[in-house]
């Protein structure tokens, strides 16, 4: 290894801030009738005003939101105080993208300029987070100074932090005296039993504590924090990583622990796991979840509370819209360089640009919805979108790293994840296998939305069952979503095509790295 | 009469450096090093050696073979 281009490792832990939670309520069934008012989702739905202040342009607290607004993590905090299975401190794979991973770490001056970088380069980025690549409260100095010194340069720029929990409890008065926004807080268990499976140690108190004991701490510790935090109306959101065969039906449990200590929002992710990875679930053949468990279990939880679907388990050092990263244009050679001029009036002219192009997108959607008012069906299908972001189909297929996807039924159209099909070792693979990855990543859906596609992988996708969609290029997507479900309904009903549930996809992991 | 860190494994993540009571452990070039003449092994400090207790990587943080134990009080 390279010194100097050596990257980590560390905590799955994913960016998130805390709320004020005294007005949390469930998810049920409220909101006109969609599915899609709750939680995450669209747009303001159950939340309350205060909430929905703090969420509404953060990209990884609301789902809307995170089509216009970018954000960006400073990797100033590489130690951590605990061991997950699923982590492996010692990745070395520029092509990497997750948790834990970085190209190169920051002391708080660098972060604070990188920050101011990349503010006045991408207007839109509203969020700055700390997420590692190990524990953000393991480097408790190296985080509040950077966040001091952003407040003091940046100040409209919203602060958020990431982290396991262990020593959130000792941190709760520092973070609400530093005004910061939303807290994520990592919780993969609530039975320590459990939790021996996850962490095999944990470092408290200056002693390496192991097995059920560290869990039990542990566990005890990111409860505690959480209670302490929306008892202080710090908006909170709880990352659970899903992990088939150890914790799987025991996060429905977590759920309902988090949700009665007040957490606004509950993200599972997939275990991110390949023998490849060197983890020590990876080398046992431990693998993630499919699609459609990752989805069942978002849906059983989703009755109890807000859960987030749009998380792309990103990069300590990320910036940029989730499901991209620009950071290779921000490296600290880079950034030291950049010219850069702070300018607050500019960045809130674009912001209220956003928000006129952010409102027509929900108000296309409303009045197509109504087209579907009166319409009584049982069919639900998914369907696979390409976009560059602005909440519209606006990327041609073969240009798409990821593809986002949708639910649609007659109570409307609503996100329910995003798959990566940009996993490929560049020339390692011909066309035809890239897109036999692609179908793999999208099989549960019956069409792709794209703003173009050439003719073989039309063909290919079509062999597949999956009808290649370019008509709505350019339009909003769930406006568009509506309008194909509509006449897909017709369709059906005139016997032209036949209704059936569509097979399991892959989660593809791996890079995501806009070079 | 001090640890050493493995450099081949040693992951950079710094976690040793601030646990270390003597102040022992320093970086260069991305990789971090104890310096024997301060290290003295966490004795009279704690029960086990704290940049072993919290270096992520196992077989690390180790003994450094070249120079003698550390013997407190002496």
């Amino acid at each position: 290894m390279k010194l100097g281009t050596r990257k980590v490792v560390a905590e799955l832990h994913v960016m998130q801030p805390p709320l004020p939670v005294t007005e949390q309520r469930g998810c049920a069934s409220k909101g006109g009738g969609s599915n899609s008012s709750c939680g995450s989702a669209a747009g303001q739905g159950d939340l309350s005003p205060e909430v929905w202040e703090k969420v509404k342009n953060h990209p990884c607290y609301s789902e809307e939101a995170h089509h216009h607004y970018a954000r960006m993590h400073v990797a100033v905090a590489p130690a951590c105080n605990i061991q997950c299975n699923y982590c492996n401190r010692k990745f070395d794979c520029s092509n990497e993208s997750r948790p834990g991973v970085v190209s190169e770490r920051l002391t708080p001056e660098q972060a604070a300029k990188k920050v101011l970088a990349v503010a006045s380069n991408i207007p839109q980025m509203t969020v700055l987070g700390i997420a590692g690549p190990g524990d953000p409260l393991a480097n408790p100095e190296k985080t509040f100074k950077t966040f001091e010194l952003v407040t003091k340069t940046a100040p409209d720029i919203k602060l958020c932090l990431s982290t396991n929990g262990l020593m959130l409890p000792d941190y709760v008065d520092r973070i609400q005296a530093l005004n910061i926004d939303h807290v994520t807080i990592t919780i993969n268990m609530i039975d320590p039993e459990i939790g021996a499976k996850i962490y095999p140690w944990i470092y408290y108190n200056k002693k390496r504590y192991e097995g059920v004991e560290a869990a039990r701490i542990l566990s005890e510790r990111q409860l505690l924090g959480l209670e302490m935090l929306t008892a202080r109306g710090i908006l909170c959101k709880v990352n659970s990583v899903m992990i088939p065969g150890v914790n799987d039906r025991h996060l429905v449990e977590v759920n309902r622990a988090v949700k009665s200590r007040g957490a606004f929002l509950h993200n599972i992710m997939p275990m991110i796991s390949a023998p490849e990875h060197g983890t020590v679930f990876g080398l046992a053949g431990r693998r993630g979840p499919t699609a459609q468990e990752l989805k069942a279990l978002q849906d059983s939880c989703e009755g109890e509370m807000n859960m987030m679907r749009h998380c792309r388990q990103c990069r300590a050092d990320a910036v940029g819209l989730l499901g991209e990263d620009r950071s290779n244009e921000f490296t600290t050679e880079k950034v030291m360089e950049m010219d850069v001029h702070y300018d607050l009036e500019l960045r809130q002219a674009y912001q209220e640009d956003v928000e006129r192009r952010r409102a027509a997108v929900v108000a296309a959607r409303n009045a197509e919805l109504k087209t579907l008012a009166g319409s009584d069906s049982g069919i639900s299908i998914l369907i696979a979108v390409a976009t560059k972001g602005s909440g519209r189909i606006n990327q041609h297929f073969g240009h798409a790293k990821e593809f986002q996807v949708y639910e649609v039924s007659t109570t409307g159209a609503k996100f329910v994840g995003h798959r990566r099909v940009d996993n490929y070792c560049q020339g390692g693979f011909g066309e035809e296998e890239s897109l036999e990855t692609v179908i793999r990543a999208i099989n549960d859906c019956v069409g792709v939305f794209i703003s173009r596609i050439g003719n073989c992988p039309r063909e290919g996708l079509l062999k597949a069952g999956i009808e290649p969609i370019d008509r709505f290029a350019l339009e909003y997507i769930e406006q568009s979503a509506i309008t194909y479900f509509r006449e897909y309904l017709e369709r059906v009903r005139n016997g032209e095509i036949e209704h059936r549930q569509r097979g399991d996809a892959d989660i593809r992991q791996g890079a995501l790295i806009t070079t | 009469m001090a640890y050493m860190i493995k450099e081949s494994s040693c992951t950079g993540c710094s976690a040793c450096q601030s646990e270390c009571p003597n102040d022992a452990i320093f970086e260069k070039n991305f990789a971090f090093f104890v310096d024997p003449a301060k290290c003295t092994e966490c004795i009279g400090f704690f029960d086990k050696p704290q940049c072993a207790e919290i270096c992520p990587m196992p077989k690390t943080c180790i003994i450094n073979p070249s120079v003698p134990r550390f013997a407190a009080a002496v």
